[in-house]
């Protein structure tokens, strides 16, 4: 129910509704944008931006800057794991008689 | 797809699942049992289980399926009201999907439908408002569900129609608010919990804000979480930091989406259209006070329950159901006498195995025997 579904939007295609066009997965469906616009997000310059649409209406934008920090830190994580990983393995490989 | 594909890569699962094993190791040096970590979001459930999550966490970790499945928790009463909606005269009901196969007391949405009552499904609020603007010697009301993630759709719906002067549609309310429910948990005695992995998309509207009473008030650690495999597990290993650090916190994992106030726009909808109840019957869970919203008299033209004449009838769930602990997390699908059996996803007793985000759905669907590797489960999702 409360699952929603990145998509980017292409166009706006009534103004007075606030409804944009948004390529879903590929799929392309009008969807209300009233939750995005604002004084300082007017209705022109949501295009090209990613929201999550959930029944019909984009709810939120979704930062690409949080979105990427997110993924640096879990790849510094893996990375770290990477490296103790095999720190460990070639210390057992040393003790081996 | 863009902000999916790169958050279920298996590689980057492994750091995270290394920490949360060493973190769960310490915190259960002295601690008796495993540290229980509540999902909230009935969509987290889904995918804990559709990505094989559980198995991959260590044994000194257990998640808790929460209540916030908005189809698990409507109680029979609220469903038997919306069946007498649409069986009045040149009455449209209509909903989303997944409230189709809901057991009422005597039916569900869908037999009603199969009787000749004009139910119809819809994607969103809008198409029902859709179908008022075209059917305009009909009256068309729309079944509404869900949490604070849903509610602004509704309510932008109903402005909308007020924009527009439609007089033939009305909405049947049934929003719930997670916060309250959250505290109604927290006061069970019985509810043995350490921490919440906290709901995305409620959160993207409500902010983050709100959860300060469950870690101030109650004590326990938050994470607000995404709905891919990396989110939850993140959002895991911050909530059990918190623990091993002594601290208690509201903490953000989803901040590609969520910020610490909400959206304005959505809260701003949602404060003009409706009003908090005084309480809100819970299936399974019984009263909960200022858990949902009702329409705001300002909008009673717009109010369903205002419009028709309702049975309002309290109806109890059956006996040998389980949904309520089950909702609560002091009980396991496995444990209800009639999980499997008597009940299952083609015929539900209870409404946890109706919906796809019910702990007893996502139990049937992807049980011991049936689960995928984690691995595969991850690399399948790539």
């Amino acid at each position: 129910m409360c699952l929603g579904i990145p998509g980017q939007i292409l166009d706006i295609s009534d103004r007075e509704q606030q409804l944009a066009i948004v390529d879903i997965g590929g799929v392309r469906r009008p969807v209300n944008i009233a939750c995005i616009v604002d004084d300082d997000h007017p209705l022109q310059d949501c295009i090209g931006e990613w929201v999550l649409v959930h029944v019909g209406f984009a709810m939120n934008r979704i930062d690409p800057d949080e979105a990427q920090q997110t993924l640096d830190l879990l790849e510094e994580m893996a990375a770290v794991h990477a490296t103790i990983a095999s720190t460990d393995a070639n210390l057992a490989a040393t003790a081996r008689p | 797809m863009k902000y999916v594909q790169e958050f279920r890569d298996p590689q980057k699962a492994q750091g995270l699942l290394h920490e949360i094993k060493g973190l769960g190791e310490q915190l259960t040096q002295d601690h008796p049992g495993p540290i229980k970590i509540m999902e909230v979001c009935g969509g987290h459930t889904h995918s804990i289980f559709k990505y094989g999550l559980e198995s991959l966490l260590p044994s000194s970790i257990e998640l808790v399926h929460g209540p916030g499945c908005p189809v698990c928790i409507m109680p029979k009463g609220r469903l038997d009201d919306a069946i007498a909606i649409a069986q009045q005269p040149h009455v449209i009901l209509t909903t989303f999907g997944d409230v189709m196969r809901v057991p009422g007391s005597q039916q569900s949405l869908l037999q009603a439908k199969a009787e000749g009552a004009d139910i119809r499904m819809v994607y969103s609020p809008l198409d029902a408002l859709k179908l008022a603007r075209e059917n305009p010697d009909r009256e068309v009301a729309f079944f509404a569900i869900g949490f604070e993630t849903t509610a602004p759709s509704t309510a932008l719906t109903v402005l909308q129609a007020q924009r527009e002067g439609i007089t033939n549609f009305s909405l049947f309310c049934n929003h719930v608010l997670v916060v309250p429910a959250l505290e109604a948990l927290l006061s069970n005695p019985d509810l043995q919990l350490d921490g919440f992995i906290g709901p995305g998309h409620v959160s993207m509207v409500i902010g983050a804000r709100p959860y300060q009473v469950i870690a101030e008030r109650y004590g326990k650690p938050v994470a607000i979480a995404g709905f891919e495999p990396l989110d939850i597990l993140q959002s895991l290993w911050m909530v059990l930091r918190q623990l091993a650090e002594g601290r208690c916190e509201v903490e953000n994992q989803y901040t590609r989406l969520v910020n610490h106030d909400g959206n304005a726009v959505a809260l701003d909808a949602l404060a003009k259209v409706f009003t908090v109840r005084e309480q809100f019957e819970w299936r399974g869970l019984g009263d909960i006070p200022a858990s949902g919203f009702k329409m705001h008299p300002n909008y009673s033209q717009f109010d369903a329950e205002a419009k028709f004449t309702l049975p309002h009838q309290r109806v109890a769930d059956h006996k040998a159901c389980a949904c309520g602990e089950i909702l609560q997390g002091v009980k396991k699908p496995w444990e209800c006498k009639v999980f499997g059996t008597a009940c299952t996803p083609e015929h539900p007793i209870g409404a946890c195995m109706v919906s796809s985000e019910g702990a007893c759905a996502a139990y049937y669907k992807y049980g011991a025997a049936q689960a995928p590797q984690p691995s595969e489960a991850l690399a399948k999702s790539r």
